[in-house]
C-alpha cells in the first residue's frame, strides 16, 4: 500500500527539528497586570525555519510573538520570567539591549503601518538609526531590501512618492522590506495577510518562502490552511499554554493530542 | 489518534462526513449482494439473472462516481485537516476497492452464461464456499469502516489467509478435475477465473482494511501478513506428475 504520502513523514520531521535552534524558550512566564497569560512554555525555534504559531483568540500566541523582541517592554505592569535565549545570549536580560535586539529581531505586523513619508524613507528610516551610510550605499541598501520584499519592480519608479498611496498588499511588502532593511536574523509576523486579498496574501506567502532562506520566521496566523502552506514546524497554544509543537505536515494529518486535533478540525467550541 | 468525536462546529460539515460514510457503507452492502447474486445464477444456470447481475454493476459505478463527487467537493470546500482528511482520503481510495469488487462478482456472472451451457461438473458447488468467505470478509471490513475499529480491521486483513488457503484447494481440486477428463477443461477454466475472481475480492477487502487502519491511526499497516494463495508456486505444476 501506498498510504505512507500522508502519513507522518519522520524524515521530514525530524529534519525540520533537527537544525540548530535560533530562539529557545526555556520556562516562559508572562503576566499582564497579575493576568498568568503565558504558562511555561518551552520551544525550540529552529534557524531558517518558518515556525507557525496557531491557537484560538486569547490563547497567547500574539504575546509570545511579542516577547521575542520584547515590544511589550514599552507598556507598562507587563512582566516575563523564564529565558529566551538568542545566540546563547538570554534577551529577556535587562542587560541585553533594546536597540540590539530590535537589530536582531524584526516585526510586522497584522495592518500594515507604513510611516507617513516617501517609500524610500520608510525603508531608509530604521537603516538610519542603526546605521551611518553613505548616499549610495543606503540607495542601494533600500533596493536590496525591496527586492527582497518583492516590491522593487512595483515601486522603483515612485520611490519619492507617498508610502500611503501604495495598496494594502504593498503597504504590507513595505512593512516587511523596512524590516529586513536591517538585516535582522528573525523575522516576527504577527497575522501578517490578515488585511490583504488572497492575491496579496498569496504574494506574501511567497515572499516568507522565499525569505526563509535568509531569516528565522516566526509567523503568529488565524489562517490555518496558511500555517499548512507557509510553516515547516507549527504549534498550537490554548489558554496560555503550548499544546503541540511538531512539523506542520504531522500536526495537519496526525497531531498527537485530541485538543490540537479539535482545534484544526474545527470542533473546538 | 482516531479523529475526534466531537462535532464540528459547522454542523453541515458532519452532515457530508455522514452521508460519505453512509454511502460507503450502501455500496459495500451493494457489492456483497452482486457476489451472493452471482453465485446463485452460477448454481441455478439462470442466464437472464446473469445478464440482470451484470446490468446492475452500474449502479455501483454510479456510486463510486458519486463518492468521488463527493470527496472533491468536501476537499474543495471543506479543506479537512487531520483525522477529517484521512477520512475522506480512505473515502476515495475504499470506494474504488469496492468499486473492483463490483466488478469481480459480475465478472463471476458473465461467466455463469458460457458455464451453464455445458454440462455441469462436480466443483461448482466449491465456488459458494469461496463466495462465503469472500463476502464475510468484505461484510466485516465494512462494519470496521463504519464502526473506525482498527483492530477488527486488522483481524479481516489477517484473516484472508483462510480465502486465499481455499482457493488453493480449489484450484488443486479443478486441476484434478481437468487431468481425469478433458471435457472438463473448458467448465473448469472458467470456474478457474471465477475462483480467481472471488479470490481477488479477498484482496480488495483486505485494502479497504489497511485503509481503515490509517483512517484510524494515520499509520499505514506494515505488519506481515501470512499468504495462502499457493497458485502460482512452481511446487503446483507437478500436480499431474
Amino acid at each position: 500500500m501506498t498510504d505512507s504520502a500522508l502519513a507522518t513523514n519522520p524524515a521530514q520531521v525530524a529534519a525540520a527539528s533537527a537544525v540548530a535552534p535560533k530562539l529557545t524558550v526555556r520556562d516562559l512566564h508572562f503576566y499582564y497586570n497579575g493576568f498568568h497569560a503565558l504558562k511555561g512554555i518551552n520551544m525550540d525555534i529552529p534557524e531558517k525555519k518558518v515556525t507557525a504559531i496557531i491557537g484560538p483568540s486569547g490563547c497567547g500566541k500574539s504575546t509570545l510573538l511579542r516577547i521575542f523582541n520584547r515590544i511589550y517592554a514599552i507598556y507598562p505592569k507587563l512582566e516575563a520570567k523564564g529565558e529566551i535565549v538568542l545566540d546563547g545570549e538570554n534577551i529577556l536580560d535587562p542587560r541585553y539591549s533594546m536597540n540590539r535586539l530590535r537589530g536582531k529581531v524584526g516585526m510586522v505586523f497584522q495592518k500594515p503601518v507604513p510611516f507617513p513619508m516617501t517609500i524610500f524613507e520608510n525603508v531608509a528610516y530604521g537603516i538610519r538609526h542603526h546605521e551611518k551610510l553613505s548616499k549610495a550605499d543606503m540607495t542601494g541598501r533600500v533596493e536590496q531590501a525591496l527586492r527582497s520584499a518583492a516590491l522593487w519592480d512595483e515601486v522603483k519608479d515612485k520611490l519619492k512618492q507617498n508610502a500611503l498611496g501604495l495598496s494594502g498588499g504593498q503597504q504590507q511588502r513595505l512593512c516587511i522590506a523596512r524590516a529586513i532593511a536591517l538585516k535582522p536574523e528573525v523575522l516576527l509576523l504577527d497575522e501578517p495577510t490578515s488585511a490583504l486579498d488572497p492575491i496579496a496574501t498569496g504574494r506574501i506567502e511567497q515572499l516568507v518562502e522565499e525569505l526563509k532562506n535568509e531569516f528565522t520566521i516566526v509567523i503568529v496566523t488565524h489562517n490555518m490552511q496558511q500555517a499548512a502552506r507557509c510553516s515547516d514546524l507549527t504549534a498550537f497554544m490554548y489558554m496560555g499554554e503550548l499544546i503541540e509543537f511538531d512539523g506542520t505536515e504531522k500536526i495537519f494529518t496526525k497531531p498527537g493530542k485530541k485538543q490540537t486535533e479539535d482545534y484544526i478540525t474545527g470542533r473546538f467550541g | 489518534m482516531s479523529g475526534s468525536s466531537k462535532e464540528h462546529i459547522i454542523k453541515s460539515y458532519d452532515d457530508e462526513l455522514t452521508r460519505l460514510t453512509g454511502e460507503i457503507v450502501r455500496m459495500g452492502e451493494l457489492s456483497v449482494s452482486q457476489l451472493e447474486a452471482a453465485i446463485d445464477v452460477v448454481e441455478r444456470r439462470d442466464e437472464r439473472a446473469a445478464q440482470r447481475v451484470v446490468g446492475n454493476d452500474d449502479a455501483i459505478d454510479q456510486l463510486e462516481q458519486d463518492i468521488s463527487h463527493d470527496v472533491v467537493r468536501l476537499l474543495a470546500l471543506r479543506a479537512p485537516m487531520a483525522g477529517d482528511l484521512r477520512n475522506v482520503f480512505a473515502a476515495l481510495r475504499i470506494a474504488a476497492d469496492i468499486e473492483r469488487i463490483g466488478d469481480y462478482a459480475a465478472n463471476v456472472a458473465k461467466r455463469s452464461i458460457p458455464l451453464s451451457m455445458v454440462a455441469p461438473v462436480g466443483p461448482v458447488g466449491g465456488l459458494g464456499y469461496l463466495a462465503e468467505l469472500a463476502a464475510s470478509e468484505v461484510r466485516e471490513v465494512l462494519l470496521a469502516y463504519r464502526d473506525r475499529d482498527a483492530e477488527r480491521a486488522y483481524q479481516v486483513w489477517k484473516d484472508d489467509v483462510v480465502l486465499d488457503e481455499a482457493y488453493t484447494g480449489y484450484f488443486r481440486q479443478l486441476l484434478t478435475y481437468m487431468m481425469e477428463d478433458p471435457r472438463n477443461i473448458t467448465p473448469c477454466t472458467h470456474l478457474l477465473f471465477m475462483a480467481k475472481n472471488i479470490e481477488r475480492i479477498g484482496d480488495h477487502a483486505t485494502n479497504i482494511a489497511e485503509n481503515v487502519w490509517f483512517q484510524v491511526t494515520g499509520e499505514p499497516l506494515t505488519k506481515q501478513r501470512s499468504k495462502g494463495d499457493l497458485t502460482s508456486n512452481p511446487e503446483m505444476t507437478k500436480l499431474g506428475e
